[in-house]
């Protein structure tokens, strides 16, 4: 697939800009139909698989698309009112390539700032990218989180 | 009743009054550093507590590190099969030997200076050893042993008194519960690789109170149920009319229920097409030739959160979860959970059970991640108790029948703590 890491960047700068701002229809829209979003548990391996072992988040497409659904509600009691969220995208790679699909990895930091603490997320995500009628699309995002438990963070309440 | 606070009209920290049928706690209880270290010392340190399960080392050589009520523990099982508890910590200048999560050996050898532990604890090398005298007695420099571990049905928990009751009385009629769930399991129950460990900004009695909170559920969960609704079109599927709490004894609670999301061991939903249902047919089948149709369909069908007195909670609700929770501090706790499956279950229904437990449990669910903001948000309103100093757990008090949406099962577990608080014990 002929996509520059330009682009590439461009893309996940342009999602995290859509995360930032709570514009959470429109980053759905990022995603190609049947994609799957996760979290693994801290310290897994990049091969990791929801069916044996326990994540935090393991969205098929169905379930990402509720997932959105009750974010926008004010009955998301844990995101109402809204956390501030800044979402920094670093380390880009394109790390394989084939005709219909990339591997993309980065590192992000995420901040989630409500009633006067503010929550770190870290580490790497790996996504599947494909181009959809010309425009790129994510197939899969998971989100590999360094720190070795949620213990001051509590929930991933945030798409990270 | 109760402890003695200084300088209050009620003397007690727990107030009921059967007459009125008012049940009150005094909100100190959630922030007094005092309190807290009354807890630890005539509860953590005296209850039985959730160590681990039998599955999580299954091999000789296995080992764990946890932290269980404050202590930092080493759980290893002997190349004799045994599994034992030891505090993670060298006898020589008090290093924590085991620095691993979990592992395989044949020994412990702290860094510091390369004191070494069979799986035993005992020590068997150092070096300069000549330097050390044939006089000094036996056992001295092992590591040292938890005073109390024992299992039921593969759940082992410790206790740190070692003139406490032993732990088959003390679980009580909460092996009912146990049984009901490692029962769906032929070859036995195992935990699902990955822990979820995360932190509630809240003391840790509040998670003992919401985790058989059925009052709770409708309003704090309303888009839970939203995504049940659009998952499987119905809220209505609930296959047993039980509605209760059960006190089963030593400060132990249940509510057992039906409800509408699906059950992996033998409760199918829409998502689970032809081939779910057949396959939970199957299993409901077999449970029916092992136990009779009417244990069959309660061990396939009803729901039930208890909470272990003190801190271990077994939820077998869409799907099983075991957790725990310690107290940082008297705002701020650490919980961990887990999943638990029949080890001979197929990869598909491996798969939708796991699906099933993300879709309400853990920090990325659709339902905890709002009980750790209702549970923020108490803590933070405590900070009135000089002007509003009571919780309310009234609801049910004076009816004739007690459903699981009132709250005689937190009750229950107050009633306890307030026992223990008091300086009330079960020593043999």
């Amino acid at each position: 697939m002929l996509v520059t890491r330009a682009e590439v960047e461009d893309f996940l700068f342009e999602e995290a800009a859509l995360l930032d701002a709570w514009r959470l229809d429109d980053w759905l829209e990022l995603f190609a139909e049947g994609a799957c979003y996760r979290v693994p548990p801290a310290g897994s391996p990049d091969e990791v698989d929801p069916a044996t072992t326990l994540f935090y988040v393991a969205d098929d497409y169905f379930r990402l698309t509720e997932r959105v659904k009750r974010l926008n509600k004010p009955t998301a009691h844990v995101e109402f009112p809204k956390s501030r969220c800044r979402h920094l995208v670093s380390n880009v790679r394109i790390v394989s390539s084939t005709e219909d699909g990339l591997r993309v990895t980065s590192n992000y930091v995420t901040y989630r700032t409500k009633g006067g603490r503010t929550e770190t997320y870290l580490g790497h995500h790996i996504y599947d990218l494909c181009l959809v009628h010309g425009l790129l699309r994510i197939r899969n995002k998971t989100s590999f989180l360094d720190t070795d438990n949620l213990n001051e963070q509590g929930k991933v309440s945030i798409i990270v | 009743m109760g402890l003695t606070v200084p300088g209050r009209a009620s003397d007690s920290y727990v107030v009921e009054d059967r007459q009125r049928s008012v049940f009150r706690v005094d909100r100190r209880v959630f922030v007094d550093r005092e309190v807290l270290e009354r807890e630890q010392r005539l509860i953590f340190d005296r209850c039985w507590l959730y160590l681990a399960h039998d599955s999580e080392i299954p091999n000789p050589g296995d080992y764990l590190t946890r932290k269980v009520g404050g202590r930092e523990l080493i759980f290893a099982r002997g190349t004799d099969g045994t599994a034992r508890a030891f505090f993670n910590t060298c006898p020589h200048r008090g290093a924590m030997v085991c620095r691993e999560a979990q592992g395989n050996g044949k020994m412990f050898r702290c860094m510091y200076h390369s004191w070494a532990f069979d799986l035993t604890g005992k020590l068997v090398a150092r070096p300069e050893a000549e330097r050390y005298s044939d006089n000094i007695e036996e056992g001295l420099h092992d590591l040292v042993p938890v005073a109390l571990v024992d299992d039921y049905r593969g759940l082992f928990f410790v206790n740190y008194a070692a003139n406490a009751i032993d732990l088959s009385s003390y679980l009580a009629g909460a092996k009912e519960y146990i049984d009901l769930t490692l029962d769906q399991s032929e070859a036995g129950m195992e935990i699902v690789g990955g822990v979820q460990e995360y932190g509630f900004e809240a003391n840790w009695k509040l998670l003992a109170e919401n985790s058989c909170d059925g009052y709770h559920g409708l309003p704090t969960h309303a888009t839970y149920f939203d995504y049940l609704m659009a998952a499987d079109g119905q809220l209505g599927n609930l296959q047993t009319k039980r509605n209760e709490p059960r006190d089963l004894g030593n400060g132990h609670a249940v509510i057992e229920y039906g409800a509408p999301w699906g059950r992996p061991v033998a409760k199918p939903v829409a998502a689970w097409g032809e081939a779910g249902a057949a396959d939970t047919a199957a299993i409901h089948a077999r449970l029916a030739d092992r136990f009779g149709s009417e244990r069959a369909d309660r061990i396939a069908y009803n729901n039930f959160n208890m909470v272990i007195f003190p801190n271990f909670v077994l939820n077998n609700i869409m799907a099983i979860t075991f957790r725990t929770f310690f107290p940082d501090s008297p705002g701020k706790q650490q919980v961990k959970a887990w999943a638990l499956a029949p080890e001979e279950e197929s990869r598909e229904m491996r798969e939708r059970r796991l699906y099933n437990f993300l879709e309400f449990l853990g920090p990325g669910g659709f339902a905890t991640p709002d009980d750790c903001e209702a549970l923020r948000l108490c803590q933070l309103g405590y900070q009135n108790l000089a002007a509003a100093g009571w919780n309310d757990i009234s609801k049910g008090m004076g009816q004739n029948e007690q459903i699981t949406t009132d709250e005689e099962q937190m009750r229950i577990f107050w009633r306890e703590w307030d026992r223990r608080m008091s300086g009330c014990d079960d020593e043999r």
